[in-house]
């Protein structure tokens, strides 16, 4: 598993982002028990404490939960996971369109582009 | 409470001051770098920490004792130069360790060598100064000390074993001990930090943990010692 630390955001929101994929991709499955923090802290290069304080915004967000003796585990709600899902791939879209936009693109015309480049690909999949 | 206290702390060389009045808490279990252009008096902190110098005004404390034989127990120091004899085999140094303080732990030392592929037999001498960088910092992180003072413990070894060096100061992370980073590197760091103290011309500029200055200004820990560190 690789983890991927840009420069310029804060340590811990990175972790949160990357594990929060993790567990939506399928990754992660529900009720899979976690690693360790100091075995995660190793894995990603990165201070273990700021692991700790990912894992606890990952608790609080409700995707993870801590088991007092014997660990932490992911969430065995499927509903918070695809609530999670969709809050991200609306983010995702929203980055979309404000890119669009600054390109100079309205939203119909960005939607018909979509459906275009979409028609394109399955043509060309299926040829 | 704080593993390292200092007050008003001051170091003179003759007229010149190369700490001036320096207040800080270290708290334990905390990773910390150290961070400062050349001459901006982090090596003389770092021995100020181990007694190698005298304050000339103010105090420094390790666990609420004075630098002295008491607070060597507690404290693993890796200086910036050796201070090893170069006949000595890897081995013997071990040895030379493991006779001097009593946390140091022989089997995670010797294990270390083996990881990073060093013969313990060979000489001091016969070794390349990234070699001897690396067995003195594996013989600093084999003592179960309760901080850790490194001065720059990176710039002289291959990235490799840079990551290596950074994966054992992660694993051997402890609540009830600290790590102090004095270095220049610190893109390469800085992961690994919880806290930064930025100083300059012998005070502290800044205190901050790494993800605080991210989160307000936007940059890595390293863009911001470039743009406030201009020359």
């Amino acid at each position: 598993m690789k983890w991927i630390i840009d420069s310029d955001r804060p340590i811990y929101k990175q972790l949160v982002e990357q594990i929060e994929l993790k567990i939506i991709s399928g990754a992660y499955a529900p009720g899979d028990k976690i690693k360790s923090v100091r075995e995660l802290a190793m894995e990603a290069g990165v201070n273990p404490n700021t692991m700790q304080k990912a894992l606890a915004e990952l608790e609080r967000m409700g995707l993870v939960f801590a088991q007092r003796t014997s660990g932490r585990f992911i969430t065995e709600d499927n509903k918070m996971i695809d609530e999670a899902k969709k809050t991200l791939a609306f983010k995702e879209i929203d980055g979309f369109f404000e890119k669009m936009k600054q390109l100079g693109f309205e939203k119909e015309e960005i939607i018909a582009l979509i459906e275009k480049i979409e028609g394109d690909s399955h043509g060309h999949s299926e040829s | 409470m704080a593993i390292l206290r200092a007050k008003a702390l001051t170091k003179k060389f003759g007229n010149l001051s190369a700490l001036s009045n320096l207040d800080l808490d270290i708290p334990r279990g905390r990773i910390i770098g150290l961070l400062g252009p050349n001459g901006s008096g982090k090596s003389t902190f770092i021995k100020l920490a181990t007694g190698l110098l005298v304050p000339t005004s103010g105090e420094i404390t390790i666990g609420g004792a004075t630098p002295g034989v008491e607070t060597k127990a507690m404290v693993s120091y890796l200086p910036e130069r050796t201070y090893l004899n170069d006949w000595m085999r890897a081995e013997d140094m071990m040895a030379f360790f493991g006779d001097f303080y009593e946390d140091f732990n022989r089997i995670k030392a010797d294990n270390m060598l083996q990881d990073l592929n060093i013969n313990p037999r060979d000489r001091l001498k016969t070794m390349s100064k990234g070699t001897k960088e690396k067995v003195q910092l594996i013989l600093v992180m084999s003592r179960n000390a309760e901080l850790y003072l490194l001065d720059e413990p990176i710039a002289g070894v291959d990235p490799a074993a840079r990551d290596y060096i950074l994966n054992t100061i992660i694993t051997n992370y402890k609540e009830n001990a600290s790590v102090v980073i004095s270095t220049h590197l610190i893109a390469d760091i800085e992961q690994v930090l919880d806290d930064i103290i930025f100083i300059s011309q012998g005070e502290i500029k800044l205190i901050s943990t790494v993800d605080e200055i991210r989160e307000k200004h936007n940059k890595s820990v390293d863009g911001l010692f470039r743009e406030v560190f201009k020359c």
